[in-house]
């Protein structure tokens, strides 16, 4: 019988996403796209410290439709990075690793992440009056 | 560095579709992983429409009968029929689990069926665990004791038997450690989640004095720290069982004789 070139078995391709894995790579992309947020952190800051008319074009990016999508994704990728790192640190701690508390504290995280970055959208448009 | 896609190779293509039982309108369709050895071909999916009203309620009997009286060619392990043995362990309907405690009825519409995922596969539904029996042979899963043995057997009190709960029925199925990404792409050198649970039952064992040899050999970034804590070995399991927690001690042991 013939061993070599043995195909590998489907793996991605048919595996059913189910809310374990989905938060999973959920909370590595998101800790990833914050990586990138930080570099946009780093150029508001120089602008700041640059004068004005450095300052007037990263408002110029950032209060655009695509600014203020990416920052709104950012803010997502925030909340939701921060509640499952909680998460993930009460498993390190031994807790909440029955499958049944790990889906109830799942759908928390997606709820508490979605629920705070709306408030804090809804705060922040208020505090500037309107859109 | 973790594939995503399939080699060449492995690429599935669209099979045979083998002819429909006549006089009856009970059916189910099984969408079937096929691959031989014997013929330069890749992977391809064969569909196969079972008469259900002689078809027994599992997902092995549809098999079996499939294997008696459509295509004697289709290939697959079973043994016990009973979730004892972990022979048939595959992934069907997207998640891996034991085709004898599968049943039909839990499956909407088409019944598809894989081997188990990211396993080199040796015939049809048969996966080559060569390299998962060579990792379990790692964690030297005996009793490991240098004290005088007792007169009769090592006795364990009540308390510390139940420790070993939930770590000894594990039937080695590989069902958890096929389901788990990490291992698809680390494989090489992460135990997966169903070898790391065999090393805590020898962790937990009350009779056992080399956990401190243990530990050391689990320590490392790869073997047990590719463990992310996804949780998709807990959701498989088809014993019910928790590997994530099981591997969640482990870390924790590791911290604990560090303080």
């Amino acid at each position: 019988m013939r061993t070599e070139n043995r195909p590998l078995s489907p793996h991605l391709q048919i595996y059913r996403p189910q809310l374990t894995s989905v938060l999973s790579i959920m909370h590595r992309l998101t800790g990833i796209f914050l990586a990138v947020g930080t570099l946009v952190l780093v150029w508001w800051l120089f602008s700041i410290a640059l004068g004005p008319q450095y300052y007037d074009d990263f408002n110029w990016f950032i209060s655009s439709i695509v600014g203020r999508l990416l920052l709104f994704a950012w803010t997502f990728s925030f909340t939701f990075h921060l509640a499952n790192g909680i998460r993930h640190m009460c498993w390190d701690a031994g807790w909440g690793l029955d499958l049944s508390k790990a889906y109830k504290t799942g759908w928390l995280t997606l709820i508490i992440s979605i629920v705070l970055t709306l408030v804090i959208w809804i705060v922040g448009y208020s505090l500037i009056g309107g859109v | 560095m973790a594939d995503f896609v399939l080699p060449r190779n492995s690429k599935v293509k669209s099979g045979k579709v083998w002819p429909k039982p006549e006089d009856t309108s009970n059916t189910r369709t099984f969408k079937v992983y096929r691959w031989s050895p014997d013929e330069n071909e890749n992977p391809s999916i064969d569909t196969y429409t079972v008469d259900m009203n002689s078809c027994g309620p599992m997902v092995l009997d549809a098999l079996i009968k499939i294997k008696n009286e459509i295509d004697p060619t289709l290939t697959f392990r079973r043994s016990c029929r009973e979730g004892v043995c972990g022979s048939c362990a595959m992934n069907i309907d997207g998640c891996n689990t034991l085709a004898c405690t599968s049943f039909n009825s839990e499956v909407k519409g088409d019944i598809k069926i894989y081997p188990l995922p990211h396993q080199e596969v040796v015939k049809d539904l048969v996966p080559d665990m060569t390299h998962f029996f060579a990792q379990y042979r790692e964690v030297e899963p005996w009793l490991k004791a240098d004290s005088q043995p007792p007169e009769r057997e090592r006795l364990q009190s009540i308390e510390d038997r139940e420790k070993l709960d939930g770590l000894y029925e594990c039937i080695l199925c590989a069902c958890c450690s096929t389901s788990c990404p990490s291992y698809w792409w680390n494989a090489d050198r992460y135990l997966g989640p169903a070898v790391l649970l065999q090393a805590y039952r020898w962790l937990a064992d009350s009779r056992d004095e080399a956990t401190g040899d243990r530990l050391d050999k689990l320590e490392d970034p790869f073997r047990l720290y590719r463990c992310h804590t996804i949780m998709n070995c807990t959701k498989t399991c088809p014993k019910s069982l928790n590997p994530a927690k099981a591997i969640a001690e482990i870390k924790k042991m590791m911290l604990e004789r560090q303080i």
